[in-house]
C-alpha cells in the first residue's frame, strides 16, 4: 500500500505551479476553453454565434458527461460489452441457445444412431402410442411415410 | 495553386497597398481578447500568422488581427468550422495569442471566431462594454486558471473482490448433460458480472472522492468551475475521467492548491494538474444578448 502523500507532488510533465508551465496545450483542452468560455460577444460576421453554437454542440458530443450523453444519444459505452448490460444480455441469450442447439443436435444424432443401429431402442424411446403398433417396429420407411402424411396421434420424437 | 491561394496573395497585396490598420472592404478584423494595457508582447502572431495589434480604447486594450473576410466572413465560416482540422488551426493560434497576453497581464479572452468589420467597430465595443470588461479584469488579476482532471484508474481492484465461485463438482455421469453450466466459458462469464459489479462501486466511490477534492479545490481556489467531464476521445486518455475543474487561484495559495491535488492522487484516482492557464473559465459572460440594435 503507497501512501498517496509520498508521491511527487506534482506530474513531471508539469511545472510546480510557481514557475509558469506551459506544458498543457491538449488540443482537447484548448477547444474546450476557446470554444465554451471566455468573453461571448457578437462580432461583426453575424454567423459566427449561430456556427458557434453549433460548433459547440458538436464538441458537446465529444465533451459531453454521462449523463447529458445519454440525453443526446451517445452511449458508446453501452456497446462496451464489459459496460453494458444490454450486450451482457445478448451475451446470455446467445449462450443459451447455443446450449439448447447443443442440446438438440445431440438429440437428434442419438436418436439417428439409436434408429440406424440399434432398432429396438428406437421403439423404446418412442411414445406410447409407438408400442400400440408394434408390427411398424424398426421400419423407419413406414415411419417417415406416416409422418408426412401426418398419421393421426403421431409425434416425432425430438421434436418436444 | 489553387484558387483560395490565390486570393490570400490578392488580399495581402491589397492590405499592403492600404493601410493595415484600417482594413479594406475585403478585410476582417479579428478579436481575441481584452486586457487593461500594459506593455503587450512583441511579435505576437495570430490566426493566419497576421500580426496581433493593440487597439486602445478608454484604459482597455483590444488584440485584434487582420482577417480577409473571403475566410472569415459568414459564408466561408459557415463551411469552415464543418472542418475540425481548420478549426485546430484556428483555436491554437487564438490560444497562443490569448496565453502570451495572459502571461504579462489580466486577460478577458473573446470567444474563437470573434469578427469585426473593423477597428472602429471595436472601439465602439470597448466603450459600450467598458464597465464589464473592467469587473472581469479586476476579478481575473494577478490570479491564475488551473485545470484539476482526475480519472478512475484502470485495473484498479473492486473495492471488495469477490473470488470467482470455483467449478461445481460434478459427478461423472451428470458430466455431459452439465456442459455448457460448468464449463470455463461460463466462469469466465461469471467473472465477468463479478468484475461488473466491481465497477459499479468503483464508478460510485470515485464520484464521491471527485467531489470531495472539487470541494477542498474550491476552498483554496478564488473560484472553482466543474465543467463537464471530457470524453475518452478529447481527453486523450482511455481512463474514465470523474473531475474536470477549473480553479482560479491567488499566487500565494498555488502551493496550497498542489498539495491538496497530490494529496488525492492514490491508487485509485489520477488526478492531472494543467495550467496554469489564461483565466478562460472565470470570464464567461455573455455580451451578445442585449447587443440587439446595437451599432454595427
Amino acid at each position: 500500500m503507497t501512501d498517496p502523500r509520498s508521491r511527487p507532488v506534482l506530474r513531471e510533465s508539469y511545472a510546480p505551479p510557481a514557475v509558469m508551465g506551459r506544458e498543457s496545450t491538449n488540443l482537447g483542452d484548448i477547444l474546450e476553453r476557446v470554444l465554451d468560455r471566455g468573453v461571448v460577444i457578437a462580432g461583426d460576421i453575424r454567423v459566427n454565434l449561430l456556427e458557434i453554437e453549433l460548433l459547440t454542440i458538436k464538441l458537446r458530443l465529444v465533451i459531453a458527461s454521462v449523463d447529458t450523453a445519454r440525453e443526446i444519444g451517445i452511449d458508446w459505452w453501452e456497446r462496451d460489452p464489459w459496460l453494458s448490460g444490454k450486450d451482457r444480455e445478448l451475451v446470455e441469450e446467445n449462450r443459451r441457445l447455443r446450449e439448447r442447439l447443443n442440446a438438440v443436435e445431440e438429440r437428434l444424432l442419438a436418436w439417428e444412431e439409436r434408429t440406424e443401429l440399434e432398432p429396438g431402442a428406437y421403439a423404446d424411446d418412442r411414445d406410447r402410442q409407438g408400442e400400440r403398433q408394434g408390427e411398424r417396429r424398426g421400419d423407419r420407411q413406414a415411419e417417415a411415410r406416416a409422418r408426412r402424411l401426418g398419421g393421426p396421434g403421431r409425434t416425432e420424437p425430438g421434436r418436444e | 495553386m489553387n484558387e483560395s491561394h490565390h486570393t490570400v496573395g490578392e488580399s495581402h497585396h491589397a492590405r499592403g497597398e492600404n493601410h493595415p490598420a484600417v482594413g479594406g472592404p475585403g478585410q476582417g478584423v479579428y478579436l481575441y481578447a481584452v486586457t487593461s494595457g500594459g506593455e503587450p508582447p512583441r511579435d505576437l502572431r495570430g490566426v493566419l500568422d497576421g500580426a496581433v495589434r493593440p487597439v486602445p480604447y478608454g484604459g482597455l486594450v483590444a488584440h485584434v488581427s487582420d482577417v480577409p473576410l473571403d475566410r472569415f466572413g459568414e459564408e466561408p465560416l459557415r463551411r469552415s468550422l464543418e472542418d475540425l482540422d481548420w478549426v485546430e488551426g484556428v483555436a491554437r493560434a487564438h490560444h497562443r495569442v490569448v496565453e502570451a497576453l495572459a502571461a504579462a497581464g489580466p486577460t478577458a479572452p473573446v470567444r474563437l471566431v470573434t469578427v469585426y468589420t473593423g477597428d472602429e467597430q471595436v472601439r465602439d465595443l470597448l466603450d459600450r462594454r467598458h464597465d464589464d470588461f473592467a469587473e472581469i479584469l479586476s476579478h481575473v488579476a494577478g490570479r491564475r486558471e488551473w485545470g484539476v482532471k482526475a480519472y478512475l484508474r484502470r485495473g484498479t481492484p473492486p473495492p471488495s473482490p469477490a473470488p470467482p465461485p470455483p467449478a461445481a463438482p460434478s459427478s461423472a455421469a451428470s458430466a455431459a448433460s452439465r456442459a455448457g453450466g460448468g464449463s470455463p466459458g461460463m466462469a469466465y462469464l461469471r467473472r465477468k458480472k463479478e468484475n461488473l459489479r466491481g465497477r459499479e462501486d468503483l464508478w460510485r466511490a470515485a464520484a464521491e472522492l471527485a467531489e470531495h477534492l472539487h470541494a477542498e479545490l474550491g476552498q483554496v481556489a478564488v473560484a472553482s468551475y466543474r465543467h463537464r467531464p471530457q470524453d475518452p476521445q478529447l481527453s486523450g486518455r482511455s481512463e474514465t475521467m470523474v473531475l474536470n475543474g477549473a480553479y482560479l487561484v491567488d499566487p500565494a495559495r498555488e502551493e496550497d492548491f498542489a498539495a491538496v491535488v497530490s494529496g488525492f492522487r492514490d491508487r485509485f484516482l489520477d488526478v492531472e494538474l494543467t495550467g496554469p492557464w489564461a483565466p478562460y473559465s472565470f470570464t464567461s459572460i455573455d455580451l451578445g444578448a442585449s447587443r440587439a440594435g446595437g451599432v454595427r
